[in-house]
Order: C-alpha cells, then structure tokens, then sequence
C-alpha cells in the first residue's frame, strides 16, 4: 500500500466519522435552511401587484397597467376602502390618487405619461446585492473555513491526545495521515458550500430572478477555485497549529493567529467593499483573495487577467503553507509531553520517514 | 536464515540526555522475549525505535537480515505503552480500519477482526463505541488492535498492565499462540514475575544499556550462584561458620544460602547430618528478581 492508498483510507475513516456526527448535520441543516430562506422568501413576502378602488370609469388604464381593481360605486366608497385597509391605493375624479402614507408609485405611473428612459450604466449592481453579495461570500468563506479547519485540528489532537497517533505512525507514512485529513476536510467544505450553492440557485430560479442568477454566475465560478487554495491555505495553519498541542483543551492557546488570519480578511472585505483601491490590494493578498478577488468580478471592476494572477499568487502561497504546515506537523506530532514550540516543531522531525 | 529481528548497536539521545547506549540484542522468531528494566531505563525508547516512530542516532534495526524499511514495519504488530484508540468509533470499525492501515483488504480485515473479538472475548460488545467499555475491555480491543493484520513481529510495550488476571491469561494465551506460530514476541514489562512465567529469552535494559540478554536458563546460570534450601531438627545457624556458604535466609531450623562459585554442596550436606536429621535439602531457582537486581546493581 502506498502513501495515496494510505491517504485515500484516513479521508474515508474522517468523512465518515464527521457524517455521523449529530453538530455537523446540524450545522450543515441550518446553513442549508438560511440560504434557502434568502433566495425562496423575498419574492413571496414581495406580494402581488398595489390594490387599487377605483369607480368604474377611472377603472379602465388601472386595468390596462396590471393593476388589481376594485370597482367601488363612488369616490366616497373608494375614499372609505383606503381608509379601511381593504385597498393600497384609490383612484377619484381629477384625476387625483388617494393613499394612507406612501405615494403608490405603480398606481401614479399608470395614470401618467412617463417619458422614455434610457439608462446609460445598465449592468451597474443594485447597491443592495452590491452589499449582499460581498458579505455573502465572505461569510460563507469565514464559516466554512472556520468550521472545517477546526474540525481538521481537532482529528489531529485526537490522535494525539488518545496516543493512537503512535499506532498510526508505524504503519503508515505521516504525510499520508495530514493528506487524508486535508482531503477529508477539503470535500466535506466544497461539498457542504456546493450544496448551499445548489440550495441558493434552485431558490433563485424558483423565485424567477434569473437576472440575479446570469449576474452572479462568473462570480460563483471564480469563487470555487479561490475557495479551495484559500481553504487548503488555512487548513494547512489549523493543522500545524493542531499537532503542536496534546489536549483539545490546549486548542485556545494556538488557533489566535490562525482565527485572525480568517478574522481581518472577512471585516476587511466587509468594511472595504466599496473602496475600490482596498479591495484591489484585499484581491491580490493571499488571505482575502478568496473573497475580495469574487466580489471584484461581480462589481465589475476586476480585468480579466487579474484573476489568474491572483490565482497564482494564492495557489504559491497555499502551496508553501501546505509544505510548512506539513513540517510543523511531523515535528512536533509524536511529542506527546506538554505544548511543542513552532520552533522546536521545525527543527526537529522525530520519525523515519 | 533463522527469522530474527536484531538491534545493532543503537543510541539515541534527547537533547543532551543519552537515553539509549549501545543497545544491541537479538528477538528469535517462535520466542517470547521479555523486556525488563526500570522506569525511565529506555524501554519505550527502544520499542519505538524498532516500529521507525522514533529514529536512531546511530546504529540500526534488521529483520531477517535487512534493514527494516516501512514495508517490512507496517507486517509489525504494535502496542504502545500509553494505549490509545478512536474513543468514539465502534471496537469492531477501528480495528477493521487499522487492518486496512497495515494493507488488508476490507474483506480479510473484517474476518480478521471477527475471529479476533472473539478470541479476545469482545465479541458482543464489537460494535459499542470504545469509550463505553471498561479499562480492561479497552485492553482487550487495543490487543486485537496490535494482531488484526496477523504481524510477522510482534512488538507490545507493557502488554499486561492494568489487566486483572483474567484478561493477563486471554492475553498470554494469544500471545504464546502468535509465537508457537513463528513470530517473534518481544514484550515489556516491569511486573517480573508476569515475565518470568511468560519469556523464554530476556533482555535486561539499565540507564540505556543492555546489562543482559539470553535465555532464562542462561542467565540464571550467569548471573545467580547456586542457592539452596535446608530445614534441619535444631537451629541452622552454624552454617554461617561453613566454607563457601553465604546465608541468604535464616528462620530457626531453616536455612536458604548461596554457594561460592566453585563450591559443592554435598560437604555442607554432610555436615548437616553429622548435627542430626536432615529433614529437606534441595536447590532453589533463584527469580527473575534476583537476577535483575543482580544484573541491574
């Protein structure tokens, strides 16, 4: 058996283990629930067209304009509608528009001749998605990192901490057993945020705002491949800072630096998102990358080649994180007395390999 | 060429502390070799050097004449001293899942594991999380753990400690079947007369050195005057006047004493007897505890 079939056996025994575990479900659940609820809800709770009284007279360019009518015997009846609530809007001799506290916009631009618009920056974002959008991806980012890259150190002090690591040790090589872990941890995050992915677009073309989903899309795509290195990136961190400590109640100590690598980022992104030269620099460094770089492409300010050059920038550094977080990983994994230094960590590699 | 995994002059320090000396023996397949020594002597040390889960200084480590390479390890049985398995994973899928770890397919580690549960009496409780089980059923688990891949060596780092006597015997019993099956057994312990009524070869280890090493008989022989026992009628103190004697022991009638090397007992038979009756005399095998504190002083 080689290190890939080695690798292949601990990510198989990790997903297993973490499909079985009741605070994953859960988690994944209510992620599940909340994407569901942002894309579904919103074209329900928006209601139908403005309820309008009107006398059968005025009824006609109310009809024509897709509005609900309801035809009252007189101004008066039309008048009380309103006032009662059983109507947004009333239409009376004038013609004039009665309503309670909101002009009705739909209403008023039926009755009226609206000169042609023609809107010079059509692609431009809804400032509301244009706010949306960019938490959203980091959001899911920080969450998923977070959660996954835990659960990465938390396997790694297991074994640790219930001496197995020694077993494990002897029988397979101790870069098959960080891989396993890495693969394990990687598929069960893009598998989990595919998952919302696909909740997200199902509900988006559900609730017929496919504009929303062709506008999205390129944004959706970049952001996999830079949520993977990203991902690997931190993973690596978690597991480094794993294997330094022997109980999980020593875990506070190390993940600091690790939480504030996600931490900074995801409040930069979210702070910054409309300060074009920020996000430029947030785009190109490897820890925001995963999110600014996306979030670039939907506001339309990201050239073309500036995502590979990022990519690349992420994909050297993920790499160098994987191979120090690897070094750290086997120096300090089978030093089982008291907290091991990052220093002593690096220096020394206890095992055969 | 006889099956034999062999220490080659092996050191080992941690930072400045030299734990491990010069440490050279040989484990022969189809024996039981005890491991003794004190705490902190470097049996461990030396355990985990032969599975490769701690490198060498210097010297090496042969199976059958090679150098042990990964391969030849992962046909090792292992069980190290502080035991450890998946608290919260089935006995049964753990010990499957450490078969596959040692190259079984899934099929042959499930029937490996089956007939194991039950060798070891685990049997009903094979699919209860680990953490649920007593200590000793732990043990048993962690056993079955250490043979599911049938391993050609078996290395087991204080095998028997926390087992109550029941589970010592299941143990002892699977063991001595691995060996009469040709695998080398080797085997620490700091509870001598478990040792001594398991091994056939012994090694003794002190601050990292090897004081001795051989068979049980041969040790005996070289390290241990010849002790005997004699119960006579009246007081047995004038043995402490008799050339080449050396009271051991002294209660009254009776006596337990050791010879110089060289000297015979029929004098001092003889000179019993020329007091009164004699009512036993006969030799005492000295225990392993003599012989390690002999060795080891």
């Amino acid at each position: 058996m080689n290190t890939v079939e080695a690798s292949r056996l601990v990510a198989a025994r990790e997903i297993r283990v973490k499909l079985r575990d009741r605070t994953f479900l859960i988690s994944t659940l209510i992620f599940f629930l909340i994407a569901a609820a942002a894309t579904f809800l919103p074209p329900l709770l928006a209601g139908g067209p403005p309820s309008v009284a009107a006398t059968e007279a005025a009824a006609g360019p109310l009809r024509a304009a897709g509005l609900e009518v309801r035809t009252v015997p007189d101004d008066a009846a039309a008048e009380w509608a309103v006032r009662d609530g059983e109507v947004d809007a009333a239409v009376v001799a004038g013609p004039a528009v009665l309503a309670m506290t909101d002009a009705p916009d739909k209403v008023i631009s039926a009755l009226s001749n609206e000169p042609p618009v023609r809107l010079l920056d059509p692609d431009a974002v809804d400032p509301v998605l244009a706010f949306l959008v960019p938490f959203a991806f980091a959001f899911v980012f920080f969450v998923t990192s977070q959660t996954f890259g835990v659960q990465i150190a938390q396997s790694i002090i297991e074994e640790k901490q219930t001496r197995i690591v020694e077993i494990l040790v002897a029988a397979v090589p101790v870069r098959a057993l960080l891989a396993g872990k890495m693969i394990a941890g990687t598929i069960l995050a893009l598998g989990q945020i595919g998952l919302v992915a696909l909740v997200a677009v199902v509900g988006t073309a559900v609730g017929d705002n496919s504009g929303l989903l062709s506008l999205l899309g390129p944004a959706i795509g970049w952001f996999i491949p830079f949520f993977l290195l990203g991902f690997v990136l931190i993973a690596a961190m978690w597991a480094a800072a794993g294997a330094l400590v022997n109980r999980l109640e020593d875990i506070g100590g190390v993940a600091m630096p690790v939480q504030l690598a996600v931490m900074l980022p995801f409040f930069a992104v979210i702070f910054f998102n409309d300060n074009a030269t920020v996000m430029r620099v947030l785009s190109y460094l490897p820890f925001s990358a995963p999110t600014a770089m996306p979030v670039r492409l939907f506001t339309g300010d990201a050239a073309g080649w500036e995502l590979p050059v990022s990519l690349l920038v992420l994909l050297v550094t993920a790499v160098g994180f994987l191979l120090a977080g690897a070094r750290v990983y086997e120096g300090s994994l089978l030093r089982t007395n008291g907290r091991t230094s990052l220093r002593t960590a690096w220096r020394e590699r206890e095992t055969v390999s | 060429m006889t099956s034999v995994l062999r220490l080659d002059g092996v050191d080992r320090s941690f930072g400045d502390r030299q734990v491990l000396r010069n440490v050279s023996f040989d484990v022969v397949a189809g024996r039981m070799t005890g491991f003794v020594g004190g705490n902190g002597a470097g049996k461990t040390t030396t355990m985990r050097i032969v599975l490769g889960v701690l490198a060498a200084d210097a010297g090496q480590v042969t199976w059958q004449g090679a150098p042990l390479s990964r391969e030849a390890r992962r046909r090792f049985g292992y069980m190290p001293e502080e035991r450890g398995l998946y608290p919260k994973m089935s006995v049964r899928e753990q010990v499957v899942y450490l078969g596959r770890l040692h190259g079984l397919t899934t099929e042959a580690a499930r029937r490996a594991t089956d007939a194991l549960l039950e060798r070891v009496g685990l049997a009903e409780r094979g699919d209860d999380l680990l953490e649920t089980l007593s200590l000793g059923n732990q043990q048993r688990a962690q056993i079955a753990a250490a043979l599911v891949h049938d391993p050609e060596v078996l290395v087991l780092d204080e095998p028997f400690s926390g087992l109550d006597p029941l589970a010592v015997d299941t143990i002892v019993a699977v063991l001595r079947e691995r060996a009469a099956a040709g695998a080398p057994v080797l085997f620490s312990s700091h509870q001598l007369d478990v040792v001594e009524r398991l091994c056939d070869d012994l090694v003794i280890i002190a601050d990292g050195t090897i004081r001795a090493a051989g068979s049980r008989e041969e040790l005996r022989a070289a390290y241990t005057s010849p002790r005997f026992e004699l119960v006579v009628e009246t007081d047995a103190g004038w043995l402490r006047d008799q050339p080449g004697v050396s009271l051991v022991d002294l209660d009254g009638a009776r006596a337990v004493f050791d010879l110089a090397p060289g000297a015979d007992e029929q004098p001092v038979l003889h000179a019993a007897l020329a007091r009164g009756p004699v009512r036993a005399f006969r030799p005492v095998a000295p225990s392993l505890t003599e012989i390690f504190r002999e060795v080891t002083q």
